[in-house]
């Protein structure tokens, strides 16, 4: 086994002195001087309206009001996937909180007041929010010019309709597999919204300078795609991207919720109305639940064949998701998670429909997990229900039908090497699987559950990163890339990447934050992809690197470049033993000779990656023929409950959770991912609970009522168990793990609760509250589903 | 108008505010010290904690004239030469991620063992409850804290 120096060591992180010290500094952190500006938002009192007339005239009179925009001034369509948003609404409004226009004042106050004085006549229109009802023939339509939106080619609109896409996957003859079943289970399973709360809401600062170059510093995931996006629904007033500048400073926590664009593109567009002055946007907590992204919710209906040995013989799915009114991004959820939906599961007959619908909620989008933790609910619930009803151990069932390397998936391509069994094998051992407990106390009850996942990037197949490197006087290096550091520690591992090829020790090196006129390419820093695309980038940046320096001496020195080697910051030579050139003395002003000439110069590498065997040519009636994904990270996951039988409130005594990271570059930083994604997940089956009215309005868009975990909501212990099956094209053998760590949490205690006391509940959220209804009312099944309010 | 005079970080300052100013924008604005972060403005989530007076208090729900005369302490003024053991303690758990909530942990941190330099895990959780963060998981914070108390003892 190859000997790593950096690779696979717990380095400390490279962020975390500028994070502990304050230093770190973060968009809204940035002091933009005395022109600065500050717009507040016209939002949409109402979920789906036309709109009639906009007065502007009152808020233009007030002193400090520099100007007030409406949908008139920017009438672009925008989107990643699918151009379906509009950067402020044009003759309609679509879900409560929309923006409608904006006020630029040279305070926030002057804003705050101006924004009230904005008039608004708006002719109501009958609003939809239940995904199914949205379906009905006689239903209320959201888009009507859906047939003419631009879109990507694997997204399957029906115009007339609210169906933005529909992904259809068919595999075998599930009709057939079912026919061949012993034992068929068939439910229905509902997930509602969620939203991401990261600590920091959303910002961008927008500045259209005098000599017509547009910057904007954003909290952003993805200032290459910001910037696209930007250059593309600005296209009519002559940007070039490079006249473009995205800024991305520490962002404050993105979980999905910074990807792509939101609302971003209000302070590109507003800064182009008052140049040379900076435009700050800044969401308030409440915007930030409506107006951003939201996870969607999801109505699942599942049906799964097996035989009496436990083999699954069909698996048939229906999926409708609520997208709220643009899906420009949402599609892709929908998409990527349909067409990976039965799980890591080997199996030979499957039909999958899988819709994207537009609602009047807020818009939805890209959550960590993406999709999959919706689908991991109902599928692990379903397949902890089969095995036990025909009589067979779960971990056995899943042992016995879970997907190994080559197998094809549901849609034909052939799965890659992976850790699942020993997942499953460690994180049963770790539970102490099949060991009943019994509470001491009698109005208690422990139960245990498991689960598998998976999961792949969900990137269009020609999704691509670069890396450029330095070196400094010194022997130091400056990476610069594109990928965003969100917290999971990519500074980090891409200098333990650059150190590992370079030898030069990681207090050595600093990774820079994007900027888009400095770093070069990287898509966007979502999918848990950025370890194994910008990894592969960085590497074979310095991997450039390394044979420059090799040309170097030996364009000096006449050494068979061969027969050099990096050590500890040093040239060296197999052949000549004692010869040995610090990195320090000659990577920036080269080597000299005899002659008293020089030999090298500033060394500098470039590396760019991006797969090619990917492609999205599958055939639209059963997306088979296409390889969409580049590669599956699988994990399993496990957690021991007490459930007060009079409250309904469940405690956590052990959560368990193993993920094959390929190779673990930094295994602290995996560990810490593990701790902090399985919370995050067992947040949004406990507790987070959104809830509207039933005029689409939130009830709870803030901490008090929308309750994510505190320190005192943690498990008692939670054990992370890092599983390694490298993966061929990875960096060292490395795959993603970010996103991955949420998904089990739901059907793990879904199916805890079911072992603890007999009741199967098959909507989320798990609350006390649901428990301790079902207990009292003696219902053994729960199918309450309390997101909206009804009057 | 009003001007207000306190000590920030061990240094006398000034600023005028407006009665309605709030603490958090004071702090950040008129007086530069950005590690404070704000997140709710309800006092829901501990990102804007500082000291004032020795005692936790979020600076988004305070107003600025209310500190007229009082101290208080951000992490700036932590930060000045050397880092506390604390803030070391932190770096070397990895402990934080995208770093939002830091700022606001570590002054809820430094008042916990300010007045109790001995905690066990749940006074830990029980005193940092009031900060949120939605990456770590808590755990690599908690891990973090406690071992600031051990080797404090141990250089002991």
């Amino acid at each position: 086994m190859e000997e790593f120096k950096f690779i696979g060591k717990s380095v400390k992180r490279l962020d975390e002195r500028e994070k502990v010290t304050g230093a770190a500094k973060y968009v809204d952190d940035i002091n933009f001087g005395p022109n600065l500006l500050y717009a507040e938002i016209i939002e949409s009192p109402h979920p789906h309206a036309l709109i009639k007339s906009i007065d502007t005239s009152e808020a233009e009179k007030m002193e400090g009001v520099v100007k007030v925009v409406t949908g008139k001034d920017f009438p672009y369509k925008f989107g990643l996937y699918m151009k379906d948003r509009y950067i402020f609404a044009q003759d309609r409004v679509r879900f409560i909180g929309e923006q409608v226009a904006a006020v630029i004042a040279r305070d926030p106050r002057t804003a705050q007041k101006a924004a009230k004085l904005v008039k608004v006549e708006y002719e109501l229109l009958q609003p939809v929010f239940d995904p199914i009802e949205a379906l009905k023939e006689d239903t209320v339509i959201i888009h009507p010019d859906l047939e003419n939106y631009p879109h990507v080619p694997w997204f399957f609109p029906k115009g007339g309709t609210n169906i933005t896409h529909r992904l259809k996957l068919r595999k075998g003859n599930a009709e057939k597999g079912f026919k061949d079943a012993d034992f068929i289970l068939e439910d229905t399973y509902r997930v509602p919204r969620y939203a991401h709360c990261c600590l920091e809401t959303h910002i961008a600062v927008g500045l259209l300078d005098y000599s017509g170059r547009l910057t904007v510093w954003a909290s952003t995931q993805s200032p290459y795609t910001q910037r696209n996006l930007f250059a593309d629904a600005l296209a009519p007033l002559g940007f070039s991207h490079k006249d473009i500048r995205v800024i991305a400073p520490f962002v404050g926590g993105g979980f999905g919720g910074k990807a792509g664009v939101t609302m971003e593109i209000i302070a590109a567009a507003l800064a182009t109305t008052v140049k040379g002055h900076p435009v700050k946007v800044m969401w308030r907590r409440d915007q930030e639940f409506y107006n951003t992204y939201m996870r969607q919710q999801v109505v699942t209906k599942i049906k799964v064949g097996v035989k009496k040995d436990g083999t699954i013989t069909a698996f048939e799915m229906a999926n409708y998701w609520d997208a709220g009114p643009y899906a420009e991004y949402g599609a892709n959820v929908v998409n990527a998670s349909g067409l990976s939906a039965t799980g890591p599961y080997r199996i030979p007959n499957v039909s999958i429909d899988s819709y994207c619908i537009y609602t009047n909620l807020p818009a939805a989008g890209p959550y960590r997990g993406f999709g999959y933790s919706e689908m991991s609910f109902s599928v692990e619930s379903h397949m902890t229900r089969i095995a036990n009803a025909i009589g067979m151990d779960q971990a056995e069932f899943r042992r016995k039908n879970g997907i190994k390397e080559g197998d094809p998936v549901a849609y034909g391509a052939p799965m890659n090497p992976n850790g699942l069994l020993e997942a499953i094998d460690k994180v049963a051992d770790e539970i102490e699987w099949g060991k009943k407990e019994e509470s001491k106390d009698p109005n208690k009850a422990i139960g245990k559950g498991l689960s598998i996942f998976w999961k792949a990037p969900a990137m269009p197949p020609n999704v691509t990163t670069s890396a450029f490197i330095k070196f400094n006087e010194d022997g130091s290096l400056n990476i610069l890339v594109s990928g965003m550091e969100l917290g999971q520690g990519y500074l980090t591992v891409m200098a333990q990447v650059a150190a590992e090829i370079l030898t030069v020790p990681i207090e050595k090196i600093r990774v820079e934050l994007p900027d888009t006129d400095r770093n070069p390419y990287h898509w966007q820093t979502v999918a848990s992809h950025v370890t194994w695309a910008s990894g592969n980038a960085v590497k074979r940046a310095a991997l450039e690197m390394r044979d420059k320096i090799f040309e170097v001496v030996h364009a000096a020195y006449h050494y068979d470049k061969d027969s050099l080697y990096l050590e500890d910051e040093k040239v060296k030579c197999k052949l000549h033993l004692s010869f040995e050139l610090p990195l320090r003395d000659f990577v920036i002003n080269g080597i000299q000779t005899e002659d008293g000439t020089y030999r090298g110069g500033a060394i500098v590498g470039s590396g760019a990656f991006m797969p090619e065997f990917t492609s999205a040519k599958q055939d639209p009636e059963t997306s088979q023929g296409g390889h969409p994904n580049v590669h599956y990270t699988v994990g399993a996951g496990a957690v021991k409950i007490e459930v007060d039988k009079q409250t309904g409130k469940i405690r956590i005594l052990k959560a368990v959770e193993a993920v094959d990271a390929g190779k673990a570059i930094n295994p602290r930083n995996v560990e810490h991912q593990i701790i902090g994604g399985l919370l995050q997940g067992l947040a949004t089956v406990l507790y987070e609970d959104m809830r509207f009215d039933e005029n689409g309005k939130i009830l709870n868009p803030n901490f008090t009522d929308y309750k994510i975990p505190t320190f005192l909501d943690i498990p008692d212990e939670v054990v992370p168990i890092i599983v390694e099956v490298p993966q061929p094209d990875g960096p060292f053998g490395a795959r993603g793990i970010a996103e991955h760590t949420m998904i089990p949490a739901a059907p793990i205690i879904a199916n805890a609760v079911e072992d603890a006391i007999g009741i199967r509940v098959k909507t989320m959220p798990i609350t006390a509250e649901k428990i301790a209804m079902a207990i009292a009312n003696n219902k053994k099944e729960v199918t309450d589903f309390l997101m909206i309010m009804k009057k | 108008m009003k001007k207000i005079s306190f000590i920030l970080n061990g240094e006398k300052r000034n600023a005028y505010v407006e009665p309605n100013d709030l603490l958090v924008d004071v702090l950040r604005e008129k007086l530069g010290m950005y590690s404070i972060k704000y997140a709710c403005g309800r006092g829901d989530c501990g990102a804007c904690t500082v000291l004032l007076n020795g005692k936790g208090v979020r600076s988004c729900i305070i107003l600025a004239i209310e500190a007229d005369g009082q101290e208080i302490l951000t992490v700036e003024g932590l930060s000045k030469d050397k880092l506390t053991s604390l803030q070391e303690s932190f770096i070397d758990h990895s402990s934080f991620q995208c770093g939002f909530c830091a700022p606001g942990i570590i002054m809820s941190a430094t008042e916990l063992l300010n007045k109790n330099p001995n905690p066990t895990e749940e006074e830990v959780k029980e005193g940092l409850s009031g900060n949120l963060c939605r990456c770590t998981g808590y755990t690599p914070i908690i891990e973090a804290v406690l071992d600031v108390e051990k080797r404090d003892v141990d250089k002991k």
